[in-house]
């Protein structure tokens, strides 16, 4: 039996016939839409390269089956940058050597994005060590890593600052 | 994975009929379940997803001052509901303790309380397990069971309940609202899971269809919101399962212990209330001898299932250590390691 969903993925509104209910969201973003920045590393949700944004809150997309998040809004690696102009999170991951072979990348930004809409860390090493703990780094840039959300987190608070100055 | 077929029904009642075919399973975050398919160790006919029904996802205060959580609310919006974190300080440790964000973000309240164990042997399918497949045997037994219970277990099955959340909820004596064929009901938490015996594929007294709706608090279980911790030893410091955990809530009034509630979690296939070290503590001063003696009737009845002798005396020291912390009071916030014995705000001295 096809399943008909409607999801909003990076901005558009996307339109799916499921032949399968079998389909994750990770499979669906990757096979259907080719959007293959968020990655499929242990496929069982131990490791965090599948991290999404779903509803503005990070998940797993291994372990979400598509067919039950109909209407849902996702937002992937793809979608964080405005253009040429990156993600104040990915910028910092480039200034701060926050990966090696980067496989784990697209999966630790989004998680970063979602740690800091969050608000539960702020900008003590050790909260951020632990709101991260959900994505692996084989590579052990872990070091970089921390320093590059601490960095993005200062700079989200400056400009909330001179916002609300 | 099992081809399945997919039900997303409109209301409980329709939820509970669908789910009472056999081979028919609930779907929630799918954060336990998904992960069980994919290894061929759940194999559902139909899926009954939940997640679309109204008003599963309130966390409500009741007229008489219990707090009603639903049970599709997400452990992560749980754990950061400020009355409850106020109210309920060693739920939410717990609840922060386990799994990572992106899982706490997803999985819900009912999906905590019935997730499986994470027996090696139970996840292996080449393995044997009377638990997944009843009769077959147990590899656990002369495995690798370093992991495994020291109390309740049988030769039937030695698995563990991997769940932080349910060792404060049973210590508080949480009750769950079940809705079945026959209509609503509830019990107590720490009736919902059962010892294996001889049937270790019952692991719950859930009956088909049964769809656990809610779970709630007591207004009483308030009185111990200053005195109230969770403590786990895990293998690494965030993101892994017990080895052994303790939750410990202390009553205390003119300097004694007008009521305490203990229990324990990683030792046995459900999570486990320490009465006899409750009643211990009764109306005595929060010293180390007394939290020794507790600590000790605590694990009377505990025995090794394999190479984990020394989950009984970690247990006693956890216990110990869980009372010595609460005894010094509930945080204002909790720490950045939640429920670490590594957590640098800790407060106490290794037991």
């Amino acid at each position: 039996m096809n399943h008909s969903i409607s999801l909003t993925v990076n901005g558009a509104r996307r339109e799916f016939v499921l032949d399968d209910p079998r389909v994750t969201l990770l499979d669906l973003l990757r096979e259907r839409l080719h959007l293959t920045g968020t990655k499929k590393g242990c496929d069982r949700g131990q490791c965090g390269a599948c991290t999404i944004l779903v509803d503005g809150k990070r998940i797993n997309s291994c372990l979400a089956l598509a067919i039950s998040h109909d209407g849902a809004d996702i937002l992937t690696i793809e979608g964080v940058a405005r253009g040429d102009q990156l993600h104040p999170v990915q910028a910092a991951f480039i200034a701060h050597d926050g990966f090696q072979c980067g496989f784990c990348t697209p999966g630790q930004i989004m998680s970063a994005i979602g740690m800091m809409q969050e608000a539960q860390a702020g900008n003590d090493p050790e909260r951020i060590r632990e709101c991260m703990s959900g994505n692996l780094c084989r590579c052990g840039a872990y070091a970089g890593i921390v320093d590059a959300v601490q960095e993005a987190q200062g700079r989200m608070d400056e400009t909330n600052q001179r916002r609300s100055a | 994975m099992k081809q399945f077929d997919y039900v997303r029904p409109a209301t409980v009642a329709e939820a509970v009929s669908a789910a009472a075919q056999p081979g028919a399973v609930y779907l929630a975050a799918g954060t336990n379940l998904l992960d069980l398919m994919k290894g061929g160790v759940s194999r559902p006919d139909r899926l009954v997803d939940v997640t679309h029904l109204h008003g599963l996802d309130q966390i409500e205060t009741l007229a008489d001052g219990s707090l009603r959580i639903g049970a599709l609310v997400s452990n992560a919006d749980l754990a950061h509901d400020a009355n409850f974190a106020k109210s309920y300080p060693a739920v939410a440790e717990a609840l922060l303790s386990g799994a990572s964000a992106q899982l706490r973000n997803a999985a819900t309240v009912g999906g905590n309380l019935l997730q499986r164990t994470r027996c090696a042997y139970f996840y292996d399918t080449a393995s044997r397990c009377n638990k997944r497949e009843p009769g077959s045997g147990c590899d656990a037994r002369d495995g690798e069971n370093r992991g495994h219970a020291v109390l309740g277990w049988s030769e039937s099955c030695i698995a563990t309940h991997p769940s932080d959340f349910c060792v404060p909820l049973v210590a508080l004596d949480a009750v769950v609202e079940i809705e079945g064929r026959s209509g609503r009901r509830e019990i107590a938490l720490e009736e919902l899971h059962r010892l294996p015996g001889q049937t270790p594929e019952r692991e719950s007294a859930l009956e088909p269809g049964d769809l656990i709706v809610a779970v709630r608090l007591l207004a009483a279980a308030r009185g111990f919101a200053t005195h109230a911790r969770y403590l786990k030893v895990r293998e690494r410091t965030s993101y892994a399962f017990a080895v052994v955990s303790a939750a410990a809530a202390l009553r205390i009034e003119n300097g004694k212990i007008a009521e305490a509630r203990l229990a324990l979690g990683g030792v046995a296939a459900k999570p486990w209330r320490a009465r006899a070290a409750e009643d211990v503590l009764r109306n005595v001063a929060p010293t180390a001898d007394a939290f020794q003696e507790a600590a000790w009737r605590a694990l009377t009845d505990a025995k090794p299932s394999g190479d984990n002798a020394f989950k009984i005396e970690l247990a006693r020291r956890i216990v110990v250590r869980a009372l010595t912390l609460a005894a010094a009071g509930t945080p204002a916030r909790i720490p950045a390691l939640p429920a670490s014995p590594f957590a640098s705000t800790s407060g106490a001295i290794h037991a």
